[in-house]
């Protein structure tokens, strides 16, 4: 996929070969970010269609940070992605029809409709599948890290996402602090997209930034503009550097505003307009695409290609999956245990 | 040597740290020479460096880091210090353990270890009976040993199964119990036992109550009843078929638990019974568990919050004169 981002790139016989790994790295984040946002846009037009089983969750205006998070895992490596991060989720590798097939209600998703959308995972894929309670993965991470400590292995690290709604459970609190405890090499980022569904930041935390708990927790903290693709790349590449390389559990803060409802059943229509103007509120596709042209790491036509080819992949995924059977209710095994012979079987 | 229902749980613990290297026990005050508010795993941490942690106090995390650890191809033990404490971790073993195999299709393989049941003086906080409220969630089994044989090669059991296991370990046996020694031969995880047979009466108890059971059927017997008492072992998955077989000798069913009254383990066996063997039932079914109010704390109230010999002796010969 990465060279198709740099098919279009224009040639520069000067750009040192430092700058040119910069530049390739922001292309192939531009290009999950531009993955997660048109599949995004068009699973919202399939929810309006009427074609969504369930809810639709979407990152929109996340896409920066959320992209970082999945670049720098390798294989070995833990991701404990939540409900924004379709463009993080890609990066870490995961297949385009894991989402599309979730969405659709296709048998052949990775919860083959036993669960929704957002909670996909594969956790023997080292991409854990989230529950809906908030904070209650940042535990099961530091079990995972904590676990391949014990079996001896090293270099490994586990990056999980929040919000700053998150941040406010007891569950993360615990989990935050006991993966200190415990010291294992995790990076936690922090999306403070300024909403919890309709709550506003100061209905949700009273510190002048969740980064200053950073210190509280024994982490060293970061706070970035989740804007600039840039700032995302380079703090989340060091924290994920810092946790392989045994400094204490990393916690970056990035700043950004959710450009959507809480889900496409929600018109946000409490985001009071003055702060859609504020710097955070920048759009990250926009914001991206626009250095990429003014630096000419892309041209239009390039940009536009790259567009194309997404659309074109996302387009396939969904005829794939609407052509394949759903769940039915006769074939489903009805079983919540692996162990046969302990199955409960009560006449009801 | 007598062993105790405690240190069969010990030696269980033992055993699996030494055969399984995938194992290892996450609670509080566990480790050093401390060794557990009920010293449950004393020496361990010495004998097994790095296997045995203590936490802070998180139940929630607790739980959490097992599960983690689980999907990595661990065995972790819980301790909880006390099974009242798991409220906080209800989260962690339902809806995240409870769930991940039908979500994911890969089992959780948690051991929770809840010292539970009432004793002198303890309180609402730190006597509960939880069996209940986590068998009415899907996707976990729930142990209630009543035997130190059963302490034992449960524990050992609850390890080796695939899917998170709640273990019930009763602290009023905890130093009471006492076997000649470790049991050779395991009785199967999901199969009740017959204590005692009998023709006049099923009782149908598990954990701390088979012993007030089985000083009712004495008593009883004195008047020429013989009761017959099955102790379930295993509350989820609850072995409908040996209970059933049992009122169809016996015609008449009484359920004993410790936990509070509104639904529960008592209220699911005379439920399924009624479903499926009404036409067994020569009398109306009956159940005895604590009072619906906070486990009081002195001892003159506790007695009389919990079932006793007394009360389920006068219940049963209520059944019997039907």
């Amino acid at each position: 996929m990465l060279q198709t981002a740099q098919r279009g790139k224009k040639p520069s016989k000067k750009a040192a070969p430092k700058k040119a790994a910069v530049h390739e790295r922001y292309l192939e984040a531009f290009r999950w970010m531009l993955l997660a946002r048109i599949l995004e846009d068009k699973l919202r037009s399939l929810y309006r269609g009427g074609m969504i089983v369930g809810g639709v969750y979407l990152g929109t205006g996340q896409e920066a940070v959320s992209a970082a998070c999945g670049m720098f895992l390798k294989k070995g490596d833990v991701f404990g992605p939540l409900i924004r991060d379709q463009a993080g989720r890609s990066a870490f590798g995961e297949p385009l029809l894991d989402p599309v097939r979730t969405y659709l209600g296709s048998i052949k998703g990775p919860m083959r409709g036993r669960d929704g959308n957002i909670h996909r995972g594969r956790p023997l894929e080292n991409q854990l599948a989230m529950i809906s309670h908030l904070g209650a993965m940042v535990p099961v991470m530091v079990g995972k890290l904590l676990a391949k400590r014990m079996k001896g292995e090293n270099g490994f690290v586990g990056l999980t996402t929040i919000g700053e709604g998150g941040m406010q459970t007891g569950a993360s609190h615990e989990g935050l602090n006991i993966a200190a405890v415990e010291q294992v090499p995790l990076v936690v980022v922090v999306t403070n997209n300024h909403w919890a569904y309709s709550t506003p930041n100061e209905r949700e935390f009273a510190c002048a930034s969740l980064v200053d708990r950073a210190i509280g927790y024994g982490y060293e903290g970061h706070k970035i503009d989740g804007t600039d693709l840039n700032q995302c790349l380079e703090v989340i590449e060091t924290a994920v550097k810092r946790a392989r390389a045994g400094r204490p559990p990393q916690l970056v803060v990035a700043e950004v505003l959710r450009l959507s409802g809480h889900g496409e059943h929600d018109d946000a229509s409490y985001v009071p307009q003055e702060m859609k103007g504020q710097p955070f509120a920048q759009d990250p596709v926009t914001r991206t695409e626009k250095f990429i042209l003014e630096n000419g790491l892309l041209d239009r036509d390039g940009v536009k290609r790259l567009r194309a080819e997404i659309a074109k992949e996302i387009d396939e995924a969904v005829a794939t999956a609407q052509q394949e059977d759903m769940p039915h209710a006769r074939e489903e095994d009805w079983r919540s245990m692996s162990t046969d012979h302990l199955i409960d079987n009560p006449s009801i | 040597m007598a062993v105790t229902y405690l240190e069969a749980i010990r030696e269980a613990q033992t055993k699996l740290l030494r055969e399984d290297e995938r194992v290892f026990i996450y609670g509080q005050d566990i480790a050093g020479k401390f060794g557990g508010a009920f010293k449950a795993t004393k020496g361990l941490a010495e004998k097994f460096p790095g296997r045995v942690l203590n936490t802070p106090i998180s139940e929630d995390a607790m739980v959490g880091t097992a599960i983690g650890a689980a999907l990595e191809g661990m065995r972790p033990i819980v301790e909880m210090q006390f099974a009242d404490f798991s409220s906080i971790a209800l989260n962690q073993i339902l809806n995240n353990a409870g769930t991940h195999y039908y979500r994911t299709n890969v089992p959780v393989p948690i051991t929770i270890r809840l010292p539970s049941g009432g004793t002198k003086g303890s309180g609402p906080f730190h006597s509960q009976s939880m069996e209940g409220l986590y068998s009415h969630y899907p996707g976990v089994v729930v142990m209630t040993p009543a035997t130190v044989e059963d302490a034992y090669t449960m524990l050992i059991d609850a390890v080796a199964i695939d899917d998170p296991v709640v273990y019930c370990e009763h602290k009023y046996l905890y130093y009471h119990l006492k076997a000649d020694a470790l049991p050779k031969e395991r009785f199967p995880v999901g199969k009740a036992r017959i204590v005692r047979p009998g023709r006049d009466l099923t009782i149908v108890t598990y954990s701390a109550m088979v012993h007030e059971v089985i000083g009712v059927a004495n008593e009883l017997s004195r008047d020429g009843f013989e009761i017959e008492i099955i102790d379930l072992r295993t509350v989820k998955p609850l072995d409908t078929a040996t209970v059933l077989a049992s009122v169809a000798r016996t015609g008449r069913l009484l359920a004993v638990g410790e936990a509070f009254p509104w639904g529960g383990v008592t209220a699911e066996v005379i439920s399924r019974v009624t479903a499926e063997g009404f036409h067994l039932l020569d009398a109306a079914p009956a159940r005895i568990n604590a009072k619906d109010t906070p486990i009081p704390y002195h001892p003159n109230l506790w007695s009389e919050h919990r079932p006793s010999q007394k009360k389920i002796a006068a219940k049963a010969r209520q059944i019997l004169a039907e």
